[in-house]
């Protein structure tokens, strides 16, 4: 219903509001990282808060994620909310201590004393032609912490809605963000505040009845774009966007495979290990007498993420995508 | 009453069993950094050595502008140049004998090249076909590190393990000024000062991480003063004197061969260009500052004492010149061809053998890429 001129946002200018919104409205809420300051950060979602709100709430940190991430710990404990940018995927690892031992682990060994409502923002994934550890694909290790919210927007809508949600969160989040989503546009209408969404609600991006396709984050896109090339071979896919996959949405995932009878989810993730294992184990679980099909998996491969110019070989697409699709024509099949 | 009166026996000495396990004082860096070309101590470089660096500089220099060109012509992803670093770079490889040990960061490809590994082999990693690009054993240079400071230990782990064998093999690890706040950098020093392992770890100031200036970095006096709190000489060097630089590097190689221990060179230097080609330095540095280091040329540095001392003539300069121009037109007509690329080469070298998984994965691909081709 808008009748106010919408504006084009970029996927990145949405989450360079959401930290502004953040910041204005809770002084607690603290920017930190490599290059966030003068610069803008890497990918320039940052750009500009220093300038606003100063170096004390936009910090440029020096180099040290585990040491990024530990004093965001104190900073945390001492009653601020700690947003950290992690330069890349590949460069968090060094914060990985920190992140299993301390943040995750906090409520649970303090029995709740202290929380630590932290958001620790990753750029990852492939598909811009990133050099060697530039592409790394590390939910499933965020995923498999117990203690952790694990948060991935898709759309230029959710990527402000659900950073404003990951800030205010209580419980620390790992805000996974797709480097191949941050110049994708979407339009605004700035006269209206921008929706904040809950975490964990996934929700249908395309209906349909013959299959549904669970995706999250980069694959998204290509799931959609698999689905109207599915149109024409006469499948008709529901696409189910999870948004998080801790927590978990069971109900819309479920309820959906329930109406299609048939499931496939798709990430970029390898396959062993990958999110897509406990996705089919948990439809399996609560869907078994709807199912018509095994639940498949289409990842990426086991391997270590490759040079840029092997990448579209290993990222799932739409083809691989429809392969999958048609596979779950069990019947005719067995 | 005082805190010292009420507590009567209260001394103001160390415990008996605390005592300094050795003078700090020989390990502290100069106030300024070490310099050579300038000063009189240039007069007694010797004139092979001088001729050499200059060649290489030149070299490195043009390996430089090439490499930045072919981002621009789209046949490399992304090139982060050491346009006014080549001092260190060279430097770097000409301390080091045929047996030892280079460890680059992901900057320091001319390093690699210097210590001959092939120019564009050594670009491989940056345009995308292939992680490293070169057989790490051929010349003894580590696949270039990009991870930052994460090199560091590997450097003292070699180091260490040449020793125990009983080689007199010396690791000279590079990192830039950024690195130095990672927590690898701090382990890789203790170990080096606690196991006296023969590792050299080259800081190359240039005065930037990205857009982050080194005072946000730290608060140290220099770089090559934390040397001092884990045992080891700290140097402190003009990064863009070529023969300071090589003068510093090689007596730190030596002292490391001979039983010596670990040394810190810090450098200081200047990042001339933009952190890599994707980035737009404007934003975070003026001209006035790129300006005044334009004028500390590591070339010009050089080419001064040569013609000061009559080392550098016409034609000696112009076959320098070629022969830098002669390696840009290979390197550019080599970069120019489209790599040959394998699919296969995804699954080739994950292990030793490949997993049944894996050979499935590699199956699905190949009817993927037949069913590609028959469409075409
Ligand atoms: C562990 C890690 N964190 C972050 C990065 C991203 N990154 C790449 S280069 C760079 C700056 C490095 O600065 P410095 O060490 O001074 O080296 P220089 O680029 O100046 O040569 C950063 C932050 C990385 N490569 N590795």
């Amino acid at each position: 219903m808008t009748t106010v001129a919408v504006k084009p946002a970029t996927f990145a200018q949405a989450l360079n509001r959401a930290l502004r919104d953040a910041m204005a409205a809770d002084p607690a809420v603290h920017v930190m990282g490599e290059d966030v300051g003068t610069l803008g950060g890497v990918f320039r979602v940052t750009d500009g808060l220093a300038k606003e709100f100063g170096d004390d709430r936009c910090t440029d940190t020096p180099l040290a994620e585990a040491g990024i991430l530990g004093t965001a710990v104190g900073m945390a404990m001492y009653g601020l909310r700690p947003v950290v940018e992690m330069q890349f995927d590949a460069f968090a690892y060094p914060a990985f201590e920190q992140v299993i031992s301390h943040v995750a682990k906090m409520r649970n060994r303090t029995r709740g004393r202290m929380p630590l409502p932290i958001t620790i923002r990753v750029p990852y994934g492939g598909g811009i032609g990133g050099v060697e550890h530039h592409s790394d694909s590390s939910e499933a290790y965020y995923a498999a912490t117990p203690g952790l919210h694990v948060v991935t927007p898709a759309t230029v809508a959710d990527a402000y809605g659900l950073l404003r949600a990951a800030i205010a969160s209580d419980d620390p989040v790992v805000f996974l963000e797709p480097k191949r989503l941050y110049w994708s546009k979407d339009t605004w209408n700035p006269e209206e505040p921008p929706h904040v969404e809950p975490i964990g609600r996934a929700v249908a991006r395309r209906s349909g009845g013959s299959a549904t396709l669970i995706t999250y984050g980069p694959s998204l896109p290509v799931c959609l774009e698999a689905a109207e090339a599915a149109q024409a071979e006469g499948w008709d896919l529901e696409v189910v966007d999870l948004r998080s996959l801790v927590p978990f949405d069971d109900d819309t995932v479920c309820a959906s495979v329930r109406r299609t009878g048939r499931a496939v989810v798709v990430h970029e993730s390898g396959s062993f290990g990958g999110p897509g294992g406990e996705i089919a184990a948990r439809v399996t679980e609560r869907c078994f007498h709807h199912l018509e099909a095994p639940v498949l998996r289409v990842g990426g491969f086991d391997i270590p993420y490759p040079p840029p110019m092997l990448e579209r070989h290993h990222l799932p697409g739409v083809d691989r995508i429809l392969d999958a699709v048609a596979r779950l024509q069990w019947e005719a099949e067995s | 009453m005082t805190v010292m009166e009420q507590r009567g026996a209260y001394r103001p000495t160390p415990p008996p069993a605390w005592q300094p396990r050795m003078d700090p004082a020989p390990l502290l860096p100069d106030a300024e950094p070490y310099r050579v070309l300038g000063t009189e101590r240039a007069a007694q470089a010797d004139p092979e050595l001088l001729r050499r660096l200059h060649a290489q500089l030149v070299r490195g220099r043009r390996y430089n502008t090439q490499a930045t060109a072919l981002t621009r012509q789209g046949r490399l992803a992304v090139y982060p140049s050491s346009t006014g670093q080549e001092a260190c770079e060279v430097a770097a490889a000409l301390a080091l004998e045929e047996r030892d040990w280079l460890f680059p960061s992901y900057r320091d490809t001319l390093a690699a090249v210097a210590r001959g590994v092939d120019p564009v082999e050594a670009l491989t990693l940056l345009r995308g076909d292939w992680h490293t690009g070169y057989d790490p054993y051929a010349h003894r240079v580590a696949p270039l590190c990009t991870p930052l400071a994460t090199q560091l230990p590997h450097a003292v782990g070699l180091a260490h393990a040449a020793r125990l064998k009983g080689d007199d093999v010396v690791a000279l690890a590079m990192v830039g000024d950024g690195g130095t706040s990672e927590g690898d950098f701090h382990e890789a020093l203790n170990f080096a000062a606690v196991w006296q392992a023969p590792v050299v770890f080259l800081v190359q100031n240039n005065g930037f991480a990205i857009s982050v200036p080194l005072a946000k970095q730290t608060a140290a006096p220099s770089l090559a003063h934390k040397a001092v709190g884990y045992g080891m000489p700290g140097r402190l060097v003009d990064g863009n004197d070529a023969l300071a630089v090589h003068e510093v590097l090689t007596d730190a190689v030596r002292h490391a061969r001979e039983g010596g221990g670990p040394t810190l060179v810090e450098a200081v230097t200047y990042r001339m260009e933009a952190h890599t080609n994707a980035d737009d330095a404007t934003r975070y540095r003026g001209d006035a500052e790129v300006e005044a280091w334009r004028e500390h040329d590591p070339i010009a540095l050089v080419e001064c004492e040569l013609a000061t001392r009559g080392l550098l003539d016409e034609p000696r300069r112009k076959g320098v010149q070629d022969a830098a121009e002669a390696m840009a037109a290979s390197l550019r007509e080599r970069m120019n061809q489209d790599p040959a690329l394998d699919p296969d080469d995804l699954f080739a070298h994950v292990y030793a053998a490949p997993t049944p998984q894996l050979r499935e994965q590699q199956a699905l691909l190949h009817a993927e890429l037949e069913a590609e081709r028959d469409r075409a």
